[in-house]
């Protein structure tokens, strides 16, 4: 029996292959009220919605594009509202990617996706914690260690983003933030590379930070 | 700082070339993984040597749990039910060690197809160990990481010593152990799995399980000389230096079971241990 009224809820795109058991849980832990849908005009309605991310960039575009859920996002965005995406959803957000030369991306970041630098002790994907760097004071997302899975990233952080880094054979970006109002308590569009569900303690107060349910005193 | 001399090192840390702390700069890589692993049977940890005589090792969402407040950097669950009832239990252990952590959870044991993978996942593994199945057909590790992606597929390989030096001198076994001689090759197998698409493999030594002798370092390094995904390095670790010799030999996760259950090393201090040898480990 919940309260619906005083429960936050976040929309959640159906993507098909995305695992969203670590998300639910993670939502469980914040006292989040998740809703997973691929009906476009609930998703555009939403407060909090996100584009989770398991997967293979060319099928999710065209699931994004075939259930009409990636033009929901893009307007949802232009709109301000308050928006996130995880791993492949920061990909899918992007122009292009190197993952599949030829699809179009949703393009709200006006940058492409590369594959990471491998090297000698840095084979791929990249899978495990690595020390997330902002790229100023003033950023959301705070200095702290963060768990990735990926083969792919942004190399760079493209304007008008604020945003954080980290290192795998090279520089690559962790994550990017997009402000309505620098008075604002958290910026509307969260552009996550880790798993915030997947960073422990850190993850979750990012988390439970960008949907407003922080704690004072927390990471 | 001299670390114990071990290997002759086949990954070039900031030690080897830098003895001043200070010019240890910006790490080129991620962390190096602490999995602790729970065996789990109908529903309960368990641990053997040489995967026979079992004991009860307790709950595993507790356990797991505890391994996440001590700094685990992920946890592995292997099922090893003998019996498809006590299998039917597994699902239920995923979902309630995923809601008892917040850090990774790979999940193995039993899966012999897509939809066994699906329902892992769907309970709350983020991804999915196969090892018997990949054997008997390699392309169901293609089929998993084209649905899931694959960052989500670990091949799971057991390997015993095969008594002959040179081609074959590790076995790949399956089935827990008990089929002995596939005749397959470690290295050639672990480069076939990478090949279909593994993102990354869990390399057990059956010789070594449970006999807290260390890592069987040669197959590490013959298997992390062969293939560019990541490797886990799995069976006999019980001290810290084990776990450095297997970082050294060029796994990028180690895993271990009976230690930790017993509560012999406390992952507090193996950090602590390996941060001192300047191995990169995420702060606990």
């Amino acid at each position: 029996m919940k309260i619906r009224s005083r429960v936050k809820s976040l929309a959640i795109a159906s993507t098909g292959a995305a695992n969203l058991a670590s998300v639910a849980a993670l939502c469980r832990r914040a006292g989040i009220e998740m809703n997973i849908t691929d009906d476009p005009d609930l998703l555009l309605e939403a407060p909090y919605a996100l584009l989770p991310g398991v997967g293979a960039f060319g099928p999710a575009m065209k699931r994004l594009e075939d259930t009409k859920l990636g033009k929901a996002f893009v307007a949802r965005i232009a709109d301000r509202k308050p928006t996130m995406g995880i791993c492949l959803g920061m990909q899918l957000m992007c122009e292009s990617s190197a993952e599949a030369p030829g699809t179009a991306g949703l393009g709200v970041v006006k940058a492409s996706v590369q594959k990471l630098a491998a090297g000698p002790g840095a084979p791929l994907p990249q899978l495990g914690w690595n020390e997330v760097r902002p790229s100023s004071p003033a950023c959301f997302v705070r200095a702290g260690w963060a768990y990735f899975a990926n083969s792919y990233a942004l190399s760079f952080i493209p304007q008008p983003f604020a945003g954080s880094t980290a290192v795998y054979g090279r520089e690559f970006v962790a994550s990017l933030e997009l402000w309505s109002d620098k008075d604002d308590v958290a910026p509307y569009l969260l552009l996550c590379q880790f798993h915030p569900e997947l960073s422990g303690p850190w993850g979750l107060a990012l988390f439970r930070r960008w949907m407003g349910v922080g704690q004072t005193g927390e990471l | 700082m001299r670390r114990i001399s071990h290997t002759s090192s086949s990954v070039g840390f900031a030690a080897d070339v830098c003895s001043q702390p200070q010019c240890r700069a910006v790490s080129p890589r991620t962390a190096v993984r602490i999995i602790p692993c729970l065996d789990i049977r109908a529903g309960r940890v368990v641990k053997g040597t040489q995967f026979r005589d079992l004991v009860d090792s307790g709950d595993p969402a507790e356990l797991a749990a505890r391994y996440e407040a001590e700094g685990a950097d992920e946890i592995a669950l292997l099922d090893i039910s003998a019996t498809q009832e006590d299998r039917k239990a597994a699902p239920d252990t995923v979902a309630s060690v995923r809601d008892a952590i917040s850090i990774p959870l790979t999940v193995g044991g039993g899966i012999r197809s897509v939809s066994d993978a699906c329902r892992l996942l769907e309970s709350g593994a983020d991804r999915v160990s196969i090892n018997s199945a990949a054997v008997r057909d390699p392309s169901l590790v293609g089929e998993l990481s084209r649905r899931f992606g694959v960052q989500c597929v670990v091949v799971a390989i057991d390997v015993k010593k095969s008594g002959t030096e040179g081609v074959c001198a590790w076995n790949v076994c399956i089935e827990a152990g008990t089929i002995m001689c596939t005749g397959l090759d470690v290295a050639a197998w672990a480069r076939r799995c990478s090949l279909e698409g593994a993102g990354e493999i869990l390399l057990t030594s059956i010789d070594r399980d449970g006999t807290a002798s260390g890592y069987d370092l040669p197959l590490l390094r013959n298997v992390c000389g062969s293939i560019e995904v990541p490797v886990i390095a799995s069976g006999g670790a019980s001290r810290p230096e084990h776990f450095l010799g297997g970082i050294e030999a060029g796994a990028r996760a180690v895993l271990a079971a009976g230690v930790f259950h017993r509560g012999e090393l406390k992952i507090e201090t193996l950090k602590r241990y390996l941060s001192a040898q300047d191995v990169e480990v995420r702060p606990c």
